[in-house]
């Protein structure tokens, strides 16, 4: 028996999809979620083989729902965005459904969901790939979506001191703390606003407003003091970006 | 429009024209048997005269055109740039070689000739340059012309897109989608409600006078059409005097401001969301307040709440001039959109 889970903050639009999985006895839908919080529970909680997932939800997007996710099931978005929108699902392994769609359109993704996952044990690169490339949902919400245990906490860019990296995480420093997220340093170098967020160093991406002044730490190398006088290194090659991007 | 003199072909064609000048001028002076360096000193002297006389008209010409048919000034140009390039040749030439009596006696003869010959050349090259920026300045006006019919074809399209609102469009089609299986009584009246709200937004011109009473009636709509797609989540209250409903208003306009709380309360937050909407008379002008739930922490900056109300109070400003007539604030949990609607007459 497959597992599946259904997320969408429309009760018609989960509807939709419950009535076409009808002709599919091997597929059990084993939770219906109307968001992103409720979503992330149900799939850590139930680990699913498949979700329908929808995009714009309230409080956290699809996006950003699977970026907190440890359980990586198969993902078949469906979504009223415009196809020029969501271009960016063409070269990925993911399929997604433009609503309204019919139960052709849906069989089909489910085909492709079937030749490409079903049966073969293996890690979901196509959502991973998808989630390391798209860096413009981060960007776009200038907003980053953690999870602290159980709760759900998001933070606006605005609110970052510096991010580090850590073994396959990166430590998010706040005023209000430390968080980890399961992201790469590349990932948040290419999605964050580069006039603000600079890599300074192959760990440490800082966010300029928070620099106070540059120490000589030694030769060709520099401690950057942030406002509540923390002090993180500068490599070579980050001391001369900041050099440009400060204008000195 | 750029000057004349900066074409290259212009140049080509003066320089031409220049030679031919210095030709002809040194032909006529060799039929009066004239065959000598100074000849040739001063058909050259009278070529460069001439045409730098007539860049200069042409160069001037790019600074002032006179209006249709009062050309006199253009006449008088020509007549005195002719008399300066004849006289002042024939006078420079007289002072250098005041020994060559047979030069000087054969200008004399040929001076009135080619007063005659000077002014038809600076008139014919006057005229082409007006014929030049004439034609420079239809195209123009052409090229103008065409920007704007794609510029306003532009703005035509994107106003019918965002009055189609392509996200609320798709989505309750999604939803009588799964209607039509379930229960088809309900997707035929979402049918009818989508239909009459579609038809009442395509059919209202911009800026048009309603009574309130009338875009109360199509919020109504709008919202029953959102409380089928987000079922129990959803409810509204409205509360409106009954002097304030006859009072008028743009169409259209409260519906994007219902439409944003409508998102923003739904998006921002995960518990059920009531909107009201209050109307009321204040100081003769029509009041309307709108507010949502909506929760600090969650901070969506692409759906938020300022988001879609600056199409809105620009839309405000350009009808009525003032900048006080949208005013919003966040109270704890509640965020109201304030509107105040000046009534003309």
């Amino acid at each position: 028996m497959i597992q599946a889970i259904v997320i969408d903050d429309e009760p018609l639009a989960r509807a939709i999809v419950l009535e076409y999985l009808q002709k599919y006895p091997n597929i059990q839908v084993i939770a219906e979620c109307a968001d992103g919080f409720e979503g992330v529970k149900k799939i850590e909680e139930l680990k699913p083989d498949l979700v329908f997932l929808d995009i714009q939800m309230p409080k956290i997007s699809g996006f950003e729902m699977l970026e907190l996710l440890d359980h990586r099931p198969a993902v078949i978005f469906a979504t009223a965005f415009d196809e020029y929108a969501i271009k960016a699902f063409d070269n990925h392994a993911i399929d997604y459904l433009l609503k309204p769609f019919s139960q052709e359109r849906f069989e089909q993704a489910m085909q492709k969901w079937q030749t490409n996952y079903q049966g073969k044990n293996i890690k979901n690169e196509g959502v991973e790939n998808f989630l390391a490339q798209s860096g413009f949902m981060a960007s776009a919400q200038n907003r980053i979506v953690v999870k602290v245990r159980d709760k759900i906490k998001i933070i606006p860019t605005a609110d970052l001191l510096f991010i580090e990296a850590s073994g396959d995480f990166v430590k998010i420093h706040t005023s209000e703390g430390v968080f980890l997220k399961s992201k790469t340093m590349a990932y948040f170098e290419s999605s964050l606003d580069s006039s603000l967020f600079v890599r300074i160093h192959r760990s440490y991406i800082l966010h300029i407003t928070e620099l106070t002044r540059l120490e000589l730490y030694e030769k060709d190398s520099y401690l950057a003091v942030l406002k509540n006088s923390q002090k993180i290194p500068v490599s070579k090659a980050g001391y001369s970006k900041l050099k440009h991007i400060l204008g000195i | 429009l750029k000057p004349i003199v900066k074409e290259k072909g212009f140049w080509v064609a003066s320089i031409a024209v220049m030679l031919a000048i210095i030709l002809i001028h040194y032909n006529i002076l060799s039929y009066f048997g004239l065959l000598t360096f100074h000849s040739h000193v001063v058909s050259n002297l009278y070529g460069i005269a001439l045409m730098s006389f007539a860049v200069l008209i042409a160069n001037n010409l790019y600074y002032y055109r006179p209006r249709k048919m009062s050309y006199t000034f253009l006449l008088i140009w020509c007549v005195f740039f002719a008399i300066i390039a004849t006289f002042l040749v024939d006078y420079v030439v007289g002072k250098i070689f005041a020994t060559d009596s047979q030069l000087i006696h054969t200008l004399a003869i040929i001076q009135f000739f080619k007063l005659g010959f000077s002014f038809i050349i600076l008139f014919s090259v006057t005229l082409t340059c007006l014929l030049w920026y004439t034609y420079a300045d239809v195209h123009e006006e052409n090229e103008r012309r065409n920007q704007m019919l794609v510029l306003n074809k532009e703005a035509e399209l994107s106003k019918l897109r965002q009055q189609l609102q392509p996200h609320f469009l798709f989505n309750s089609l999604n939803s009588i989608n799964a209607l039509v299986g379930t229960k088809p009584a309900e997707a035929r009246r979402m049918i009818q409600q989508l239909s009459d709200f579609l038809r009442f937004t395509v059919r209202r011109e911009d800026n048009q006078l309603i009574s309130l009473a009338e875009e109360l009636q199509h919020l109504n709509l709008y919202l029953e059409i959102e409380k089928v797609r987000f079922g129990n989540r959803l409810s509204s209250e409205f509360d409106c005097t009954p002097d304030s409903q006859n009072l008028k208003i743009p169409a259209l306009l409260l519906q994007p401001v219902l439409e944003n709380a409508i998102k923003f309360g739904l998006y921002d937050t995960t518990d059920a969301v009531n909107i009201l909407l209050r109307s009321s008379v204040v100081n003769a002008e029509l009041v309307v307040e709108i507010q949502n739930p909506y929760d600090p922490d969650t901070l969506s900056s692409s759906t938020g709440a300022g988001f879609g109300l600056k199409a809105i109070g620009k839309r405000l400003q350009l009808l009525y001039n003032r900048y006080d007539l949208l005013h919003t604030e966040l109270n704890q949990n509640t965020f109201i959109t304030k509107i105040t609607i000046p009534q003309t007459q």
